[in-house]
């Protein structure tokens, strides 16, 4: 995490920067040789890689390094199990963060432990099908791409295998986040600069577990096993599961996000295959890209924000009282019947300003 | 349907006094159960492209060719029907398979890998023969002059720019127009092949043993210098190679494959021959003589 200050230094360099010759539009091995190179380790959702928001350097190579896990998940509290595929572990996988201009290396490894081939497409990159058609992998292998973040936004990245397979990963849990910032960090509507103290990443999740005939959830050996049922169950459209970071809850009790009040948060909101509608209750977004792209300027003051299925947006809010926050996908079915609850914990001092209950409950005065 | 086998091992018994016992561990069927008629694949080396994806320089490469002898072997005639898998089915040893059309003299379809393997073992003990899948190689071999195997070259046309293959493949693809042809047909409808093997080539296209693998070739002289085995995805002959994972019964669902997807699958199955047997055969093939003097391979 990055201090509002650390960030504001950070302006100060970012001008000088700003001043130096771009890097020219196309460089050749030589000069991206040439470069500094960064070794980032990923952390698991809702939390994010520590990072600069405001770049204090020229352009970068940096490094990743992502294994595919294929694995059993329990994804509520009954205990129902998806055979999972993730990047990296985790359900969403991790948020990677970059400044537009650094180039983006990361080592895709398919362990022989998995039983099926997977890929990398991210909708930051040009070309490739954002890079699927180069990093198809099979159990035992891994493969190295390499792309340039010419564009600022927050963006999806997803297993794109091929026909079928493509949902059925993604609906597996093979999704995520890349974040681009502009060089020389975030700003407003009017274009003045504006930085966060905490991140939060959420990614949200629609499952499809088939049923016996009882109605209960089935569970399968293998991935291959729950194969032909759940791509019927997915082609009904009707998710059994709606959750956010990978499970019913995931985000709620002891792992409620923490915050305070006059801090202020960018929520990243990712959902790779559906549309969404996040909402903070008893909040708002401050300034919000819908669409996730930093060029465009942020939304003011809104209530509820839309996300488009294969996009991730952003949403910077300052709290400004204590409570504890439910931040869902309002529609409220998904939210309460499904799974797509998160909390906020807010600490800090109550603005009867802002609200205050004037008279509490009582009986209804006769007259 | 033994005939062959047995005129074999009783021409040996009498020519070279093999105790008949023998016979009884030649591999007659423990069970009364008629297996189906196979035809006979001579011996043969045939210029063989090999499955999978190829690499050379990290770039993707044609598959070779190289030469491939095979043994003699058995393989069904027609691809396993229907109603033969249902008793699989009846037996609790096959999962139901997804495709079920009225008709029963038809090939079973809507067939995994997994499947085929479980129908294969099932059918081994029914018969008490044994039975398995066939491999590319062996398929190819028995396919004769209706084997396709890979349509499209892999190779990257321009080493600095992978685009140039994937748009010729696409066209290739586009230009190839393959019509689906979803109806199942009776078996025998698609005609034999040379060796009196039936329909293969049809709307059909056949499991077989060999896994899907990802080899690096030396850039200079072409050879091997390495592969990935991933036994997840197998290979598939029909109207062309392509490479589905073990769990799919659809073709639609695809593998790694590129081009129009496979209407059905399904497949047959090899009788192994037990050694014994085999090499008697082998041996009256080349001649009594060969055996005594050694110089037969059995
Ligand atoms: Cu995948």
């Amino acid at each position: 995490m990055f201090t509002r200050r650390q960030a504001l230094m950070g302006v100060a360099a970012a001008a000088m920067l700003a001043a130096m010759p771009a890097l020219s539009a196309a460089a050749n091995e030589t000069e991206i040789a040439a470069l500094p190179r960064e070794k980032v380790t990923l952390v698991a959702p809702p939390f994010v890689h520590a990072h600069e928001q405001v770049a204090t350097t020229g352009p970068k190579v940096v490094e990743f390094i992502m294994p595919i896990v294929e694995k059993p998940v329990v994804i509520d509290d009954e205990g129902t199990t998806l055979q999972g595929m993730t990047f990296d572990g985790s359900i969403p996988g991790p948020m990677m963060v970059v400044h537009e201009g650094d180039y983006v290396e990361l080592t895709l490894i398919n362990p022989d432990s998995n039983s099926m081939p997977h890929n990398i497409d991210f909708h930051a990159a040009t070309g490739a099908l954002g890079g699927g058609a180069l990093t198809l992998i099979n159990p035992g292998e891994q493969v190295k791409l390499r792309f340039k973040a010419t564009r600022t936004g927050t963006f999806v990245y997803h297993c794109a295998p091929e026909g079928p397979m493509i949902p059925w990963h993604v609906v597996s849990g093979m999704s995520g986040t890349i974040m681009v910032l502009p060089r020389d960090g975030l700003k407003n509507d009017k274009g003045e600069p504006i930085a966060y103290d905490k991140v939060f990443y959420i990614g949200e999740n629609d499952f499809y577990i088939p049923r016996d005939e009882n109605g209960d959830f089935k569970s399968y050996d293998s991935h291959g096993e729950s194969y032909a049922d759940t791509l019927e169950v997915m082609k009904g459209l009707v998710p059994s599961h709606v959750v956010f970071n990978g499970a019913k809850g995931a985000l709620t009790g002891e792992n409620a996000m923490k915050a305070k009040v006059g801090e202020t948060v960018l929520i990243v909101h990712s959902q790779a295959n559906r549309d969404t509608r996040p909402h903070l209750i008893g909040g708002h977004g401050d300034y919000v890209w819908e669409e996730g792209k930093f060029a465009n300027p942020p939304a003011k003051d809104l209530e509820t924000w839309f996300i488009r299925g294969g996009s991730a947006g952003a949403a910077l809010y300052t709290f400004l009282q204590p409570g504890v926050y439910a931040y869902v996908n309002h529609n409220l079915i998904e939210a309460v019947e499904l799974g797509a609850t998160a909390h906020f914990l807010v600490e800090g001092d109550w603005n009867d300003d802002l609200m205050k209950q004037v008279e509490a409950p009582g009986p209804i005065p006769i007259n | 349907m033994h005939h062959h086998v047995m005129e074999a091992v009783l021409g040996a018994a009498a020519a070279l006094a093999v105790p008949v016992a023998l016979i009884g561990l030649a591999g007659e069927p423990a069970s009364g159960r008629d297996a189906a008629v196979t035809v006979e694949i001579p011996a043969a080396a045939i210029d063989y492209q090999l499955p999978g994806e190829f690499l050379a320089d990290g770039r993707p490469a044609a598959a070779p060719s190289e030469v491939r002898a095979v043994d003699a072997f058995r393989i069904m005639k027609q691809q396993v029907s229907l109603a033969d898998y249902g008793e699989c089915v009846d037996d609790g040893a096959c999962q139901p398979a997804a495709a079920r059309p009225g008709q029963v003299d038809v090939p079973v379809t809507g067939v995994n890998w997994l499947d085929a393997h479980a129908y294969a073992r099932w059918y081994s003990a029914a018969t008490g023969q044994s039975w398995r899948l066939p491999t590319a190689l062996e398929l190819a071999v028995a396919s004769a002059e209706r084997f396709v195997g890979d349509s499209y070259s892999a190779i990257a046309d321009d080493p600095s720019n992978p685009a140039i293959r994937w748009l010729r493949q696409y066209r290739e693809e586009v230009a190839a127009n393959r019509a689906p042809d979803p109806e199942p047909k009776r078996r025998g409808h698609f005609g034999s092949n040379s060796l009196g093997m039936d329909d293969f080539g049809g709307n059909v296209w056949e499991w077989t043993s060999t896994c899907y693998e990802r080899v690096t070739l030396d850039p200079v002289d072409g050879s091997v210098r390495g592969a990935i085995e991933n036994c997840g995805v197998y290979v598939m002959e029909g109207q062309h190679r392509t490479y589905m994972s073990s769990f799919v019964r659809d073709g639609k669902s695809g593998g790694c494959a590129v081009g129009t997807p496979p209407d059905h699958l399904g497949f047959r199955l090899v009788r192994e021959e037990p050694a014994f047997i085999a090499k008697v055969k082998s041996a009256l093939q080349r001649g009594l003589t060969s055996m005594f003097s050694g110089t037969g391979k059995g």
